[in-house]
């Protein structure tokens, strides 16, 4: 690794940094802005968890006081105060608990997406304007034109009501197998086209036909030379995919009535259980800060062609 | 035939003056075609592009159209009659159905306009309720692109034009911007704003539209603008610095000339096309919004609230789903397909 690589991951990392402390600092000041302050939820709480609370964020105490609090309370120890609707519990125990059932619906639904829109990318382009690439990029095409959500109630409708082969409880058993077709699907579409666009680019080029014309076995031109250089655009794809796979688990996790933490974001939304918003908010901002760098930077390491800036 | 083809004498034949014919052949072929009447015709070339823009005219002017003359109204709740006590038999009926007081109306021989979709679970016709939806998520999605179009367009230019420091530090901070997840942002200060902007609106114009709309152009102005900003600083750059332009200037042309034929030709259509992607983006994020009820204000509907409040009947009436779902994904694929046809049709950079 050069130094020049090693100074462009650097300053990723600083830039990622900066934008979680300012993704922190937004939801705090964005939160005290709310009438009533943030503890005062729909919901009427007991005068002494009121005490409690404003003793614990030092709301007497002049704003920015309250806030360097709250940042070092966050970065020394994960702590994001107690939620307001789950009475006794502590934001974070909540979010940890979500992401139990959360990150292996995502993480099924990435590789799903992943395995199959590379194999049906790859399809499309080796048979390029044949009848099969055409179903699929009109398939694709409808399914990246579909919000997360209709497309959640519509697996419901046909799959858990109309012919009742699934469960439409999350919590079920075999219930996270819609969940994670829905949050599959888009990605899935998504990098299908791209794959595709990519692939054919790859196969235009002087290597395809050097290493045709001097006997390769198609397969091993597939597999070796075009699938393997036509990947890289997909790797600058990780970062937006998990950015889509958290904000659509929220409206999925919904539907579904999977016990994850979008879920338990969303009912925070409607309960207005302001800490459990701005701690879920931060969590998963720098989840999705995190999995952007680690893509970008994975993108320019793979590829040498790359030149960094 | 030329006997000696290197020969150095003059062939006279090639100067004299040409014919009234000839100077007829390099007189224009066909009358003058403009930037955008090319286009145009591209476009209409392009089937799939033509089909989604009539759908989308279509779709709109229904949905400005239709309401006018509907003998229903989006939040009239039709077994709610003044002075009576409510009749449910108008609650949740299935399409083609009436109420009660229909059918009596009915027996008397007098004309009841049909309930096409049904009633939703308070009564109210929902075919108007769809079509008004679809209307206000029109527009949202139509004004939210052209605050971003406005917003971006202003400090992009400012950070082409100046150069410099003030090129720099606006786009740290469009960097920073952008890389925030726009969702979660999106979320969080519509979930504030939509308490918060109560108060301050009431009584002014603005209360008619709803606090959560306005909140919606809110955050789209603050933070959808980064990427439309980017875009025209650097169309603004590289247009600066092209070969025609500075061949313009060198025949002496005056900078009005240039801005007009030149920098403003070439970058209207990547403004153009990427406003026109924009629509449908934040048709998406609207009925994301209200699928987590911080869209649209109560009774106003838009088809992303009427999805999500069929999601609770879902098995006794799925049609209340599945029409706004199927509504939705046609705006947008439309509109998609539609800005895709533009951009291969009014950028010829990308025609390659």
């Amino acid at each position: 690794m050069s130094s020049k690589t090693l100074v462009y991951i650097l300053k990723r990392m600083l830039l990622a940094i900066l934008t979680v402390w300012i993704v922190i600092t937004v939801t705090f000041f964005v939160m005290r802005a709310v009438p009533g302050g943030p503890f005062m939820g729909e919901k009427a709480i007991t005068p002494a968890a009121q005490a409690a609370l404003e003793a614990k964020y030092g709301m007497d105490k002049p704003l920015f006081e309250q806030y360097t609090t709250y940042l070092s309370d966050i970065v020394t120890r994960f702590d994001f105060g107690p939620s307001l609707k789950n009475r006794g519990r502590d934001v974070i125990d909540v979010i940890s608990d979500g992401f139990k059932t959360s990150i292996p619906l995502g993480l099924s639904a990435a590789s799903i997406a992943l395995v199959t829109g590379v194999i049906l990318g790859a399809v499309a382009a080796l048979r390029r304007n044949k009848f099969i690439d055409k179903v699929i990029m009109v398939i694709t095409t409808a399914f990246v034109s579909m919000p997360s959500f209709i497309m959640g109630s519509l697996l419901l409708i046909v799959f858990a009501v109309k012919f009742p082969i699934l469960p439409a409880n999350g919590a079920a058993e075999g219930g996270l197998i819609l969940p994670i077709i829905t949050l599959a699907l888009y990605p899935m579409a998504y990098i299908t086209r791209l794959t595709r666009s990519s692939m054919l680019d790859v196969l235009g080029q002087d290597y395809i036909r050097t290493a045709r014309a001097k006997g390769v076995s198609p397969a091993k031109v597939i597999f070796k030379h075009a699938l393997k250089n036509s990947l890289i655009p997909v790797a600058t794809y990780f970062g937006p995919m998990l950015a889509y796979i958290v904000t659509g688990s929220l409206v999925v996790e919904q539907i579904f009535a999977v016990p994850g933490i979008g879920r338990a974001f969303v009912s925070s939304i409607t309960d207005r259980d302001y800490p459990m918003i701005m701690g879920t908010t931060i969590v998963l901002a720098a989840l999705i800060v995190i999995m952007n760098l680690v893509s970008d930077i994975l993108y320019k390491v793979i590829d040498p062609r790359i030149t960094l800036e | 035939m030329n006997k000696r083809p290197f020969s150095m004498q003059v062939d006279l034949d090639m100067f004299t003056p040409a014919s009234d014919a000839d100077k007829e052949y390099l007189v224009k072929m066909r009358p003058s075609s403009t930037f955008f009447k090319d286009g145009v015709k591209r476009l209409m070339r392009n089937k799939i592009a033509s089909i989604s823009l009539l759908l989308v005219v279509i779709v709109a002017l229904a949905s400005i159209i239709l309401p006018m003359f509907w003998p229903y109204s989006y939040d009239q709740q039709l077994g709610l009659q003044p002075g009576k006590p409510v009749d449910p038999s108008f609650n949740n009926l299935a399409p083609f159905e009436y109420g009660r007081t229909e059918m009596k109306m009915m027996e008397a021989g007098e004309e009841v306009f049909p309930h096409l979709f049904g009633t939703d679970a308070l009564g109210r016709d929902y075919f108007i309720r769809v079509v008004y939806g679809t209307r206000i998520s029109l527009a949202v999605g139509f004004f939210a692109s052209i605050i971003v179009l406005l917003i971006g367009m202003t400090i992009g230019s400012i950070a082409g034009y100046c150069g410099g420091k003030v090129d720099l530090v606006i786009m740290r901070i469009v960097d920073i911007i952008y890389s925030l997840p726009d969702m979660l942002m999106v979320i969080l200060l519509s979930s504030v704003l939509k308490v918060s902007l109560g108060p301050v609106i009431a009584g002014t114009v603005l209360e008619k539209i709803g606090s959560n709309i306005i909140s919606l152009f809110i955050v789209f102005g603050v933070l959808y603008w980064v990427s439309m900003s980017r875009l025209i600083r650097g169309q603004i750059l590289s247009l600066r610095e092209q070969e025609y332009v500075l061949a313009a200037r060198a025949t002496g042309a005056k900078a009005g000339w240039i801005i007009t034929k030149h920098l403003i030709p070439n970058s209207i259509s990547v403004v153009i096309i990427s406003t026109a992607l924009q629509i449908p983006n934040a048709i998406f994020t609207e009925s994301y919004l209200s699928f987590l009820g911080l869209g649209v204000n109560a009774p106003m509907p838009s088809l992303g609230s009427l999805a999500s409040e069929a999601l609770k009947g879902m098995s006794s009436y799925p049609h209340r789903l599945v029409i706004p779902a199927l509504v939705i994904s046609v705006i947008v694929l439309s509109l998609n397909l539609l800005g895709d046809g533009l951009r291969d049709a009014f950028d010829p950079k990308l025609n390659g």
